[in-house]
């Protein structure tokens, strides 16, 4: 874009083609910020982290089921099938609930990684990416 | 505990655009060209062949490229990117695009069932329900041994199902929003689109022209 600018530059031979892409950048910057091409099941957690500034928590099923089934989460870690809805926070999982069970240096990485979990766009709402009422359409 | 300021990629990526824009506006301008509408877009982007479904090519992306991760946490770039994960996994066609149940049974993962002990193993029961479906969608057969791969009874029983055969009623409307098998299937497991892996038994035609 360089040699575009005014004063030094010859003047662009197609004016419109200049304005039409930067209106495309725009377009395609609105379409790209949707979190449409978010993992399946890739889960955030945002009850608090935003008010506390943090950024919001992300869970990727994904990469946990490669690790572990369902059961060792959902009946031994008591995490109930609801997105935002085992009122996580800090202090529980330093006490070992929760993502604390496995987070604590043993199993997994322990919770001074903060950035790891924390790795959410700001302000993003707590939710299940891919569900199927989010998008009937796939 | 910092916050940065939210510049997402989508904003960076506005403010570039307004600011050709800006630069634009600013250069002397041509005579304006006879012919042109000047559109918004070109015919062949807006009518895409396939408009609404995903692209193969968005398929699984990066987490600093999902949309939901914040490519600036410092945290994001050491996630492992899903493609890379599942590059070893058997396909399917929603979802995850990984064939789970396969991944299993050809040991591709080997998921652990007890938080601490890798060599517990699951408690399997080869239970098949059928549930006929009135019309002519195939019955639905629901596979208690696939289930109890990865789940425990309790995650079912009592509160999504009343153990016992018959006892519950299921709809697909209920499916679609996310009750009965809806809880996991269109969240997690594969999604609802898959009709055919649930509606797997063929009916019999004499019963349904009579
Ligand atoms: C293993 C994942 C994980 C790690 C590591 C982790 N957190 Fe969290 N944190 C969570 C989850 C999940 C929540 C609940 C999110 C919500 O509902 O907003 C949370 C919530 C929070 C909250 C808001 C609730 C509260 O307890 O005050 C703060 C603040 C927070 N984390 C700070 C931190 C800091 C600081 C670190 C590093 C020392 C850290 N977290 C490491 C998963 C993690
Ligand atoms: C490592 C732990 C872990 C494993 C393994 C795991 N999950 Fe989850 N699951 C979670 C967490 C964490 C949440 C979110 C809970 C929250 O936000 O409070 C969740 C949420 C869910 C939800 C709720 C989504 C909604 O509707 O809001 C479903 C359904 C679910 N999991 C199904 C599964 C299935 C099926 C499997 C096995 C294939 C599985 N999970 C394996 C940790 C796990
Ligand atoms: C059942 C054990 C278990 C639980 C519970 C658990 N995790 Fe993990 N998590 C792991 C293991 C194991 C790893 C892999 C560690 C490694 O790479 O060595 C991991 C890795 C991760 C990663 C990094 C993934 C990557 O790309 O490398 C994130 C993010 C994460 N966990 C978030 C969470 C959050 C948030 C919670 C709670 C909501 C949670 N985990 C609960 C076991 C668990
Ligand atoms: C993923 C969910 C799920 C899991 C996990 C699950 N079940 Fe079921 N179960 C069902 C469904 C669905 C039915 C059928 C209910 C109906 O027909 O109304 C059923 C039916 C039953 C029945 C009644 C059978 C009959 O002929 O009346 C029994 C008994 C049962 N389950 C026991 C178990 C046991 C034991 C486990 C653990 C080993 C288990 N289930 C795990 C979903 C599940
Ligand atoms: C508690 C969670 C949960 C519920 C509820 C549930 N499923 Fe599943 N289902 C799974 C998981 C996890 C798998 C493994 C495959 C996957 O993750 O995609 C699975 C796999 C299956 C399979 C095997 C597909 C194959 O490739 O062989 C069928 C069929 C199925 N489910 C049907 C049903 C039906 C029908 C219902 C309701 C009556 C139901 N499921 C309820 C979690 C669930
Ligand atoms: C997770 C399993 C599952 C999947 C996937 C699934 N179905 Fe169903 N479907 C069921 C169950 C269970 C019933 C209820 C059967 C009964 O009456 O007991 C049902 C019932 C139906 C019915 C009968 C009317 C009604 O609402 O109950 C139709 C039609 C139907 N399904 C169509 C579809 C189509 C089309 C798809 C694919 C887009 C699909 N189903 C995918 C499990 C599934």
């Amino acid at each position: 874009m360089s040699t575009r600018f005014p004063g030094f530059a010859p003047a662009p031979k197609s004016p419109g083609k200049l304005r039409r892409m930067a209106l495309m950048v725009g377009l395609a910057c609105l379409l790209w910020g949707g979190d449409l091409m978010a993992e399946y099941a890739d889960i955030v957690i945002n009850n608090y982290s935003d008010k506390a500034g943090m950024r919001p928590a992300i869970f990727p099923h994904w990469f946990h089921r490669i690790r572990f089934r369902c059961k060792v989460c959902h009946a031994d870690l008591g995490f109930k099938f609801k997105a935002g809805g085992n009122d996580i926070n800090m202090l529980k999982i330093i006490d070992g609930q929760f993502c604390g069970g496995c987070h604590n240096g043993e199993i997994a990485w322990s919770v001074e990684n903060c950035d790891i979990c924390h790795s959410g766009k700001p302000n993003t709402p707590t939710q299940v990416h891919g569900n199927t009422i989010q998008k009937l359409v796939k | 505990m910092k916050r940065l300021f939210p510049i997402t990629p989508a904003l960076l990526c506005l403010l570039g655009g307004l600011s050709i824009a800006v630069v634009e506006a600013a250069a002397p301008a041509d005579p304006p060209a006879k012919t042109e509408a000047a559109p918004a877009a070109s015919a062949a982007q807006v009518n895409t062949f396939n408009r609404l479904m995903t692209p193969k090519s968005d398929r699984n992306q990066p987490p600093p490229l999902d949309g939901i991760h914040d490519p600036e946490g410092p945290g994001t770039k050491t996630l492992q990117a899903p493609r890379d994960a599942f590059s070893a996994l058997p396909k399917s066609s929603g979802g995850n695009y990984v064939n789970w149940v396969q991944a299993l049974k050809d040991k591709a993962i080997n998921p652990r069932y007890d938080r601490l002990n890798p060599k517990e193993e699951p408690m399997i029961m080869e239970l098949d329900i059928v549930r006929e479906v009135k019309g002519f969608m195939p019955d639905v057969v629901y596979p208690h041994d696939r289930h109890t791969q990865w789940l425990d009874c309790s995650n079912c029983h009592p509160d999504i199902f009343v153990p016992q055969k018959g006892a519950n009623t299921i709809s697909m409307a209920q499916i679609l929003m996310g009750q009965k098998c809806g809880v996991c299937h269109g969240k997690v497991a594969f999604p609802v689109s898959e009709c055919r892996l649930c509606h797997s038994k063929k009916k019999d035609q004499a019963l349904l022209k009579k």
